[in-house]
């Protein structure tokens, strides 16, 4: 199988969807003549011209905005917020208006746009340009949530999201756009709402999210050789969230551990940990621990920046602290 | 134009009585009273197959791109019956696509960029339809306004924006928060043509959009099109506007749209009395068959909610 950048295989998605759909247009900050801060469009504006593929004004309203009434008027949008931190000055238009809009409306109106964004924790980029928080999109119903991984599921979710007919939010991991893995020649898609089992174990179950899945692989081979086998798995959407994978696992081990970029307070491991909790109690046989990061702003200073994130080390010394 | 001018004026005022005096309706509703004649004539320049965007204070604009009233009372009442199944509600009651009004938002200024975002699918289309949008004078302030109109003039989209400048943004008078010379003045900022028509004369409207929709039709652009206008009550259904100059609301007053556009058919004998008491009558029915209907519709079951979060692939 071919070997492909997780940014190679965005832009893969991308061109395969635009050749596939007409209504398919592109909308960002320096997505066409730049091709794209990480490159993840390049090629496309010189193949599908500028009416496919707009630049826009640094305009973060304007570009949500927009997305939502060409998808109104319907187009099938993909819209680049170039980092994650930007979306808070679009939210109104991903929160109070597309969300809400199949609703609203009885069910009349369909909002089908891909909303993508990259968080750069792990980049030395600071505090306003590195933040992840995934979790606000638990709280507004009607929006679907995507965190590939891996170049192949990067590849197959955002043709998945795509094709949807609401709106979603595909976040992607700055650090993994030159990471590379397998993709597969030929049509595929990831289906939205499914865990990807990425390893098996007995002894305690690693659910990770986005770029702490590598650390969680990682933590995993190592504890394998203190005798600890670990189910690694990776939800790749948190909404819908495919808990039922989830269950089984802890069900198996009666130990979990969540492992996510976002702070701890409010985050993805919370949501877990409460559905968890709340489906399973019973079959636990320890706390769920949560590696996230902390409850503070990322700081700029590389080392500084490294011991905030969650890593491997950390994932590990949570397993030990679970079976002792 | 009258005709539906009459129909935005009496659904209102019955809703405004279906508040405040029969204590049937609750929630938040910004009636369109008094500023009739910018739907009508604006929304009388565009063709069917147009589409246009709304706000909270859209139950003339829905009106007047042809939404019946029976579902829009029902919407009111939060009916299954309504525009919006009830889940909805007043501020949303303008959602229509059944008759190309697409979407209403509560949020001051968002829908801006919203039909930026309209004009592009519609100029991309290429069958020359256009798009128009409704704000006030308040949601100029906004960002969203800005960053929609200098969007849409960078991409020369067939937008048709309608600022429906009532002098108010609740009790924050225009004159005071927009450090513009007009609404319309910000459109030179944008390299977009601005115009201003008088908002409480449909054919001042009618004429002033009749020129920018063509010339968005044309491939030559969107229009910041500014109408003076002012609501004969005050922001929302429970505020009597108490704010305002008594001078100033009498002076509005005497330039009622509909009683300026009767006199002056009568003037050029192009009606009747007799017509407008016909109007009047029709439309009185309708009205009250709206309210019956809406009375007598059921409420979505609650169990039947979850289905409308997400469209089902």
């Amino acid at each position: 199988m071919p070997e492909l950048t997780y940014a190679d295989a965005l832009r893969e998605a991308l061109r395969e969807e635009m050749l596939r759909d007409p209504r398919v247009v592109l909308m960002g900050e320096e997505i066409g003549v730049f091709e794209g801060v990480y490159k993840v469009t390049r090629g496309l504006l010189k193949e599908f011209g500028p009416e496919r593929v707009r630049d826009t004004p640094i305009s973060e309203a304007a570009i949500a905005g927009a997305a939502v009434g060409a998808a109104l008027g319907g187009l099938k949008p993909v819209a680049e917020i170039m980092y994650m931190d930007f979306v808070t000055i679009c939210l109104d238009q991903i929160a109070t208006n597309a969300a809400k809009m199949h609703f609203m409306s009885g069910g009349k109106l369909k909002v089908p746009f891909v909303l993508r964004t990259q968080y750069s924790l792990g980049r030395v980029h600071g505090a306003q340009h590195s933040q992840f928080f995934p979790s606000i999109f638990f709280q507004v119903p009607g929006l679907k949530v995507i965190l590939p991984s891996t170049p192949h599921d990067a590849k197959g979710l955002l043709k998945a999201a795509i094709r949807e007919d609401n709106p979603v939010v595909f976040i992607e991991s700055g650090v993994l756009y030159r990471t590379k893995g397998p993709v597969p020649d030929g049509e595929y898609v990831v289906p939205l709402g499914q865990c990807d089992v990425k390893k098996t174990g007995n002894d305690v179950t690693i659910v990770a999210v986005s770029r702490t899945v590598i650390e969680a692989l990682a933590a995993a081979t190592k504890l394998e050789e203190q005798g600890i086998t670990a189910d690694v798995i990776d939800p790749r959407t948190i909404q819908p969230l495919d808990l039922t994978t989830i269950l089984e696992s802890v069900k198996k081990t009666g130990r979990l551990i969540i492992a996510s970029d976002d702070v701890k307070c409010g985050g993805i491991g919370s949501e877990i940990a409460a559905r968890v909790v709340e489906e399973a109690f019973d079959t636990l046989d320890a706390p769920i621990l949560r590696v996230a990061s902390p409850d503070m702003p990322v700081p700029f200073s590389p080392t500084l920046e490294q011991a905030y994130m969650p890593n491997a080390q950390k994932i590990i010394e949570a397993a030990q602290r679970l079976i002792g | 134009m009258l005709r539906k001018m009459i129909e935005i004026r009496r659904f209102e005022e019955r809703v405004e009585r279906l508040f405040l005096q029969e204590g049937a309706l609750i929630g938040p509703s910004h009636l369109y009273l008094g500023e009739e004649a910018v739907a009508a004539g604006a929304i009388g320049a565009l063709n069917d197959d147009d589409l246009t965007t709304s706000t909270y204070r859209g139950h003339g604009h829905a009106i007047a791109k042809g939404a019946p009233m029976k579902p829009l009372m029902a919407e009111l009442f939060g009916k299954s019956t309504g525009t919006c199944k009830g889940l909805g509600g007043s501020m949303h009651i303008a959602i229509y696509p059944e008759k190309g009004s697409m979407y209403a938002t509560a949020i001051v200024g968002s829908g801006i960029p919203i039909a930026t975002g309209v004009g592009l699918a519609l100029q991309k289309e290429g069958k020359r339809r256009v798009a128009m949008t409704f704000f006030g004078d308040g949601a100029s302030n906004t960002g969203a306004f800005h960053e929609g109109i200098n969007l849409a003039s960078v991409w020369k989209v067939p937008v048709i924006f309608v600022c429906e400048n009532n002098m108010y943004a609740m009790s924050t008078r225009a004159d005071y928060a927009v450090a513009a010379e007009s609404v319309a003045a910000r459109a030179q900022a944008y390299k977009m043509r601005g115009m201003v028509a008088d908002g409480n004369d449909p054919v001042s409207v009618y004429l002033a959009a009749k020129e920018a929709i063509g010339l968005a039709r044309n491939g030559q652009g969107p229009t910041l099109l500014e109408c003076m206008t002012y609501k004969l009550h005050g922001h929302g259904v429970y505020d009597r506007g108490d704010y305002r100059p008594k001078e100033e609301v009498e002076a509005w007053l005497k330039r009622d749209p509909i009683k300026g556009l009767e006199a002056n058919l009568l003037k050029a004998n192009l009606a009747t009395q007799g017509d407008f008491d016909r109007i009047e009558k029709e439309v009185a029915a309708e009205v009250e068959g709206a309210v019956t209907f809406a009375k007598a519709s059921p409420v979505l079951p609650f169990d039947e909610l979850a289905e409308y979060v997400y469209v089902r692939q």
